[in-house]
């Protein structure tokens, strides 16, 4: 095994395009399980652990950028983050647990691409943008077309991400959620994970609803159909069934050891009833 | 050549750079303490500190820990002077075969809150197959 140890943004750039080969390596936490089952034996590693100009949070007029290397405890204690961006705040308080957290990072969860990505329902809904580096210069895409498949991304060859850009919402939602449903308190991987952004207008109709569900498909998915159906409309029970049923026109769940196609389906829809009819707590 | 601290004092390695942190601990410093338990981040046995921080050691190459300060369960008493944590596990009978406390004092000798709901939170990636939990809660909680 050969590991390659940048030190700056630049010198990562420059190593990985002379070994297009690399994997690359950011808090290990995944990557790491796959070492450990000799999978990633006589591969090269390019260790971007030490790039410390990637661990930083920019804030600028219209967001906030989190540096692709930053930790996600250190995400969850950041005021702005934490006041502007909660979905994301509860959902990166829920990987793996608290030693995970210390050293797994943003964009490590991102470029592994994992269905169950716990973070990726929060970054859809808010919107987020991937600012990559590469030997072809910067890129800037937007979060949801950043996955490809199962362990799978658009990113590449040589093209590292530097960053994630979350954008200021224009209004305070009125309602939002994420919810992680595992087997386990910790260190679980989702059945499901949902998080919801609802804006109402003054008599009750909906102005705009975002709503993702993680590990219920190959990648994240926002919920294209319910969210258009029910926008402009109030939202009584009919309609809300209604748009429980659109719900499976943006998902694919599949059944493994892990849960089942039905109860998948029965516990998304669960989660997007309550947050429709306003059963979810707000804080 | 890798440069750290363990338990406060300076340490060089020179092996593999993708040895794991657990085994540069207990087969190259001889600190037996930190145990292994998946080996893959879900049972939170093999949890030390680096730089203050709960982590789980076999998730760690050593290459990564150039210039940190780790610390193991070996740091945190000495059986003629026992952490208060480690008094107040012995009170409540928070350990029984023993292999998850090393881990579980790690993470709990970082753990601000006194909340049954917070130490619930704080300490859920870590499992143990004894206790049950509640004796656990009530030795970190009475401390």
């Amino acid at each position: 095994m050969t590991v390659l140890g940048p030190r700056t943004g630049s010198e990562a750039v420059a190593l990985y395009e002379k070994n297009p080969q690399a994997i690359p390596l950011a808090g290990g936490t995944d990557l790491m399980v796959a070492w450990n089952r000799g999978t990633l034996n006589h591969k090269t590693i390019l260790d971007l652990s030490a790039v410390r100009e990637w661990r930083a949070i920019a804030k600028t007029e219209t967001g906030v950028l989190i540096g692709s290397l930053l930790p996600l405890s250190e995400l969850q204690k950041d005021p702005v983050i934490f006041e502007k961006f909660p979905l994301l705040v509860q959902a990166a308080s829920i990987v793996g647990a608290w030693q995970i957290q210390n050293r797994a990072t943003l964009a490590g969860n991102i470029a592994n691409a994992s269905p169950a990505g716990d973070t990726f329902p929060p970054l859809v809904v808010y919107e987020a943008v991937v600012h990559t580096v590469s030997p072809h210069g910067p890129r800037s895409i937007p979060v949801r077309e950043v996955f490809a498949g199962v362990k799978k991304t658009t990113l590449g060859p040589g093209e590292l991400i530097a960053s994630i850009e979350l954008p200021f919402l224009k209004q305070n939602p009125d309602r939002q959620l994420f919810r992680k449903v595992g087997g386990r308190a910790a260190m679980t991987i989702s059945k499901t994970a949902a998080a919801g952004l609802l804006w109402l207008k003054p008599d009750g109709a909906v102005k705009e609803l975002r709503f993702a569900l993680g590990s219920m498909a190959p990648t994240v998915r926002r919920l294209r159909a319910a969210e258009k159906f029910v926008k402009g409309k109030k939202l009584t029970p009919e309609i809300v069934s209604e748009a429980l049923e659109l719900l499976k026109k943006d998902v694919s769940p599949i059944d493994d050891w892990r849960s089942t196609i039905e109860y998948r389906l029965r516990v998304s829809q669960n989660l997007l009833e309550a947050f429709l009819l306003g059963h979810v707590p707000q804080r | 050549m890798i440069t750290f601290t363990i338990n406060g004092k300076k340490r060089t390695y020179k092996g593999l750079a993708f040895k794991r942190l657990i085994d540069v601990l207990r087969e190259d410093f001889a600190l037996t303490g930190t145990k292994e338990g998946c080996g893959e981040g879900e049972c939170g046995a093999c949890t030390v500190l680096v730089d203050d921080l709960p982590a789980t050691s076999c998730l760690i190459p050593i290459g990564q820990m150039q210039g940190r300060a780790i610390e193991t369960v070996e740091n945190l008493g000495r059986p003629d002077k026992l952490h208060p944590l480690q008094k107040s596990f012995l009170k409540h009978g928070g350990s029984q075969c023993g292999f998850c406390t090393p881990g579980i004092l790690m993470s709990a000798s970082r753990l601000q809150t006194k909340k049954h709901s917070g130490i619930r939170k704080a300490m859920a990636g870590h499992l143990c197959r004894c206790t049950g939990y509640q004796q656990i809660v009530d030795s970190i909680r009475n401390k």
